[in-house]
């Protein structure tokens, strides 16, 4: 039952060395997890020294100056450099992060950078996250109302009301929270993960959302929301500085709200 | 099995529609035995020279007996709440799940049974 040791075709090798910077000033050394499904072999870690002063002062500059200069086969995603579409997001010196918005300084030592963990690995840096996003859309996110909106203008909201998604409609839907929360490890078929949850919540907490007793009965379930058990990886992980344990606990109020 | 939608997988059976009273459950009598443990524990330390018949004589007062019963109640109830969650987490062999969720709850019954009916029978004196 209990399983101590990684499959055998799972084992982490080592791996290549790339990178002569001889008489670089700034030399980083970044050891990266490399998995690609089409030889066969079994994950390894390779290590790249480069230049710092070659190139840009984030992560994701550093393995795009990699991916460019040394080794094209490095696969990762990576799209607006910005931090607002969480496609970056991957393991960084032991913490999910966005690769876009860690500084490479920010790394004492060498930078260890691993796929998100405890997800299907398609190759290298870019995990599967088919399931993830399924979750999200089994929460039905998109305001649900059987008032017709106004034909002539918006659905207003009050300043006070627009304040509560404060905090939940920053949420880039990276995985960083899912993907660090034990919980969401042990059991991420049946528990929604702290992204799905604080989505769940942002429309919750919306004031023109007209299916909250919809939205609760779907979430009322042992797995599905009771597997959050206050871990807080999820709040000390996420890159936009967002408490998706904070949202869970709103709901979990709100359950017991309707009750009493 | 394979050609499920990602969706359907996600639905799987449907929402139980359950784990509300066990949350609010495992909080309220987390909050019981507070103070239900420190009056026992003081009680305890107070009761330490006694000898058989002093401390029968002690629980034989209905405000003791009412007292350990509830505490043995909210101990063992709060125990099955929390142990519960732990075979939920982390045992995933169906049948064995089942199974042990079932050893823990009769488990439990049987403890908070026996801790009570010791009470009350020297509650009762008999």
């Amino acid at each position: 039952m209990a399983q101590f040791k990684l499959p055998a075709n799972s084992r982490v090798t080592d791996g290549k060395t790339y990178g002569n910077v001889s008489g670089a000033k700034r030399a980083k050394t970044f050891r990266i997890y490399r998995w690609d499904p089409d030889t066969g072999e079994n994950p390894r870690i390779d290590t790249y020294v480069i230049d710092l002063d070659k190139c840009g002062p984030m992560v994701l500059d550093a393995i795009l100056y990699i991916k460019n200069e040394i080794d094209p086969t490095l696969t990762f995603r990576r799209s607006c450099r910005e931090g607002i579409c969480g496609s970056c997001a991957m393991n960084i010196d032991g913490t999910n992060t966005l690769a876009c918005t860690k500084a490479t300084t920010a790394v004492n030592g060498e930078v260890k950078i691993y796929p998100l963990p405890h997800m299907p690995v398609l190759k290298d840096l870019v995990p599967d996250l088919t399931h993830f996003y399924a979750q999200y859309a089994s929460i039905k996110p998109w305001l649900q109302s059987q008032t017709p909106a106004p034909p002539d203008k918006e659905r207003l909201q009050s300043v006070e009301d627009r304040e509560k998604l404060d905090g939940l409609y920053e949420c880039i839907l990276c995985a960083c929270c899912s993907t660090s929360c034990p919980s969401y490890w042990w059991n991420g078929d049946r528990y929604l993960g702290p992204a799905a949850l604080l989505q769940a919540y942002r429309w919750l907490a919306d004031s023109r959302d007209e299916a909250t007793g919809e939205r609760l009965d779907h979430l009322e379930d042992p797995f599905r929301l009771y597997r959050c058990h206050t871990i807080m990886n999820c709040a000390k992980t996420c890159p936009k500085g967002l408490n998706p344990a904070k949202a869970i606990a709103e709901i979990k109020k709100m359950m017991v709200s309707r009750t009493l | 099995m394979k050609l499920r939608s990602d969706l359907s997988r996600v639905l799987g059976l449907g929402s139980a529609h359950a784990g509300v009273h066990h949350w609010w459950h495992q909080r309220l009598s987390a909050i019981a035995i507070i103070p239900l443990a420190l009056w026992f524990v003081t009680a305890l330390l107070g009761h330490m020279h006694d000898d058989y018949i002093d401390l029968k004589t002690w629980i034989q007062s209905p405000f003791v007996t009412v007292l350990l019963v509830s505490l043995l109640a909210a101990m063992f109830y709060h125990a099955k709440l929390g142990l519960q969650v732990v075979i939920e987490d982390y045992v995933h062999v169906e049948i064995v799940k089942v199974l042990a969720l079932a050893a823990m709850k009769l488990g439990c019954v049987f403890g908070a049974l026996l801790g009570i009916v010791s009470v009350l029978k020297l509650s009762f004196g008999m």
